[in-house]
Formats: structure tokens, C-alpha cells, sequence
């Protein structure tokens, strides 16, 4: 039948070319925020990670140690504002979204955190994205620099199982490395994992109980500051 | 993980695009991923089949087609086909950062009426 009036004449379905990007309306937003980060003078940093690998931790230390200015942080987590809360208290100007079962960050949750967020005299902004290697990869937030973290706990082979995310790094930062003789961590195994599937990203090495590495990880930071 | 939210915006596109075609009626939708996209196909296939419980989308097919990986190599100048997650060039050994194709998530064409 036609579908339209039920007469007997066949439908013939025509096809329509499109070539639309399924992420389009992120990429769009992201852009948007891009351009709105840079027109206040913001670096915007997507920090990404598994659970548990010492993001918040690290953000603290970054928190106390940025000179002058306060440090920007909007965070994702499936539910609490645990972590909004502890950056706070490390002098943090954080906002905390909530994603309920969302497993990543898309670049409309960060562009309402951000009209939520006092920026004024801030120059960098960290977006803490959900915890998880795989699904925050394929979503642009209007960032400048991808920061992938791993802690030495979590095993030498982290870059191999998930290349995505570290392919698309602009730098790798191997944490909690004061545990990493009792996690019997092989350093030069992960470098070299690490240089096999991300041979352009910067590393950093970094404790952020001892505060091994955070300078290096600072000066980087202040580099890549718009001018 | 996130194929539900792909599934959605892929519906949403679809629709829009339906719509403005002046189309009622979309039978299938030719849908392209990379290998590296970060997607499963099964998982794709699985979130399309809840939200398919709709009647607009129950007498669609989504059809996927899985884009192979492929490098650039800047010393060999060409292309080649990565043996794993590590992208070797298999001429010289060198490692590529430069991906041709493998990231695709993309709504190709659609059949409607």
C-alpha cells in the first residue's frame, strides 16, 4: 500500500545523500565554547582518566600551588559533589555537574557549568571529565589541551587496552608515583607503551601527595597560556 | 557506553531531515563508524532496537558499515593499514600519528518515502 491513501500502487523509497557528522551538535557547541574560553583569556584543559586514578587529587595540589590566580574547575560525576567540594576547600572556584548515568562530559553540560562559574580573573580552566577511558574520547568540550592521566597502580599496559583516549593526549601524566614501588610498577614497560601509541604527547610524572613532578607539570601549563 | 546518545542524536538528525525532505516514512539509514571511533556496532544495533520500540522508528533499518583504520606514513608517503592499536608503518617501522580514516560517526544516507 502507498502509505497514503491504501491504494495498491507500491512504495518505492528514494535515498537522500546527508554525510552528517552523528556529533555535530556537540562539535558545533564545542566550538562555540572554544571561542567564548578564549574570548576570556582561558586555557581550557579536558583532564581524563579511569576512576580512581588521582584527577581530583591532582587538581587540589594544581589548586594551591597556581600562582595568582584562582584555578577554574568544572567536574563530572554520575551523582554527589564530593569533588566539587574538595577543590573548593583547596581554593578552587569548582562547579560540579552531575551527569546521572551519562558516562562523559558532552560540551552543552560545559558551556551551562561554565555561565555557572565566577571566571572572572581566572586564566586556566580544568574540566574534570567522568571517570572512564573510553566514551569521554570522541566528545570535544572546547578544550585546548587533552590531559590523560594514569596511575601506576592501574598497570603498565593502561595505553594499550585504551588507545583512543591516549592517541588523542596532548600529554600523559603517570600518577601516584610514590606507590609505584609497591605496585612492583615496570617504569620503562609503561614508557614504552606510553611512546607506542602516544609518541606526541608530553609526560609528566607526578605525586601529588609527595608533590613529585608538579612543577614540570605547572611550567607546562603556564606555557600554553594565552598570551 | 555512549551509543544510546549517539542513537539519539542519529534519530534526531534522521527526523529533521525527513521532515524537511517532506518524507513520512524512513526504512533504513546508512550509518558509518571507524574502528576507532570508539563504538561497537552490536551496542549501536542494541540501543537503535529500544528506542525502535517507538512506532516512528519500528519499521526502520539501521545499517552499519565498519571504516578500516588507516595511517599515514610521513617518511614512506603513503598510506597503510595498521596491524593493531600501534600504527607501524609496515615499510619503514615508523609510528604515525596521522589517521586518514577509522574516527567516522556518520549518518551517510537514508532511504524514505
Amino acid at each position: 500500500m502507498c502509505g497514503h491513501c491504501g491504494c495498491d500502487v507500491p512504495v518505492v523509497p528514494r535515498r537522500i545523500d546527508l554525510q552528517r557528522n552523528l556529533l555535530e551538535r556537540n562539535d558545533n557547541q564545542a566550538l562555540l565554547n572554544r571561542l567564548h574560553f578564549s574570548e576570556h583569556g582561558l586555557l581550557a584543559v579536558n583532564l581524563m582518566s579511569a576512576p580512581g586514578s588521582g584527577k581530583t587529587a591532582l587538581l587540589e595540589e594544581l589548586a594551591r600551588r597556581w600562582p595568582q590566580r584562582p584555578l577554574g574547575v568544572i567536574v563530572g560525576d554520575l551523582a554527589t559533589d564530593n569533588d566539587a567540594r574538595r577543590l573548593q576547600q583547596a581554593g578552587a572556584r569548582a562547579h560540579q555537574i552531575r551527569t546521572g548515568d551519562l558516562c562523559h562530559l558532552e560540551a552543552s553540560q560545559v558551556a551551562l557549568a561554565f555561565a555557572q562559574l565566577e571566571h572572572s580573573g581566572m586564566n586556566l580552566l580544568v574540566i574534570e571529565n567522568v571517570g572512564n577511558l573510553v566514551c569521554p574520547a570522541a566528545f570535544d568540550l572546547g578544550e585546548s589541551l587533552r590531559l590523560v592521566l594514569f596511575s601506576v597502580t592501574e598497570g603498565e599496559d593502561k595505553p594499550l587496552k585504551y588507545p583512543g583516549l591516549f592517541q588523542r593526549a596532548d600529554a600523559v601524566v603517570i600518577s601516584k608515583i610514590d606507590l609505584a614501588e609497591a605496585a612492583g610498577f615496570d617504569r620503562q614497560l609503561a614508557l614504552d607503551n606510553l611512546q607506542a601509541v602516544a609518541p606526541h604527547a608530553q609526560l609528566f610524572e607526578t605525586s601529588a601527595r609527595s608533590g613529585a613532578g608538579l612543577a614540570a607539570l605547572l611550567g607546562w601549563l603556564q606555557d600554553a597560556l594565552p598570551s | 557506553m555512549h551509543e544510546l546518545a549517539l542513537i539519539e542524536e542519529l534519530c534526531l538528525l534522521a527526523a529533521d531531515s525527513a521532515a524537511q525532505q517532506g518524507a513520512t516514512t524512513i526504512h533504513s539509514l546508512q550509518v558509518r563508524i571507524g574502528d576507532r571511533a570508539g563504538v561497537d556496532a552490536a551496542a549501536l544495533q542494541m540501543a537503535f532496537a529500544v528506542l525502535a520500540q517507538h512506532p516512528r522508528w519500528s519499521g526502520t533499518k539501521l545499517e552499519l558499515e565498519v571504516v578500516t583504520t588507516r595511517c599515514f606514513c610521513p617518511h614512506c608517503k603513503q598510506a597503510f593499514t595498521p596491524l593493531d592499536v600501534i600504527h607501524l608503518c609496515p615499510q619503514c617501522g615508523s609510528l604515525s600519528t596521522h589517521l586518514l580514516q577509522g574516527r567516522e560517526l556518520e549518518l551517510v544516507s537514508m532511504e524514505v518515502s
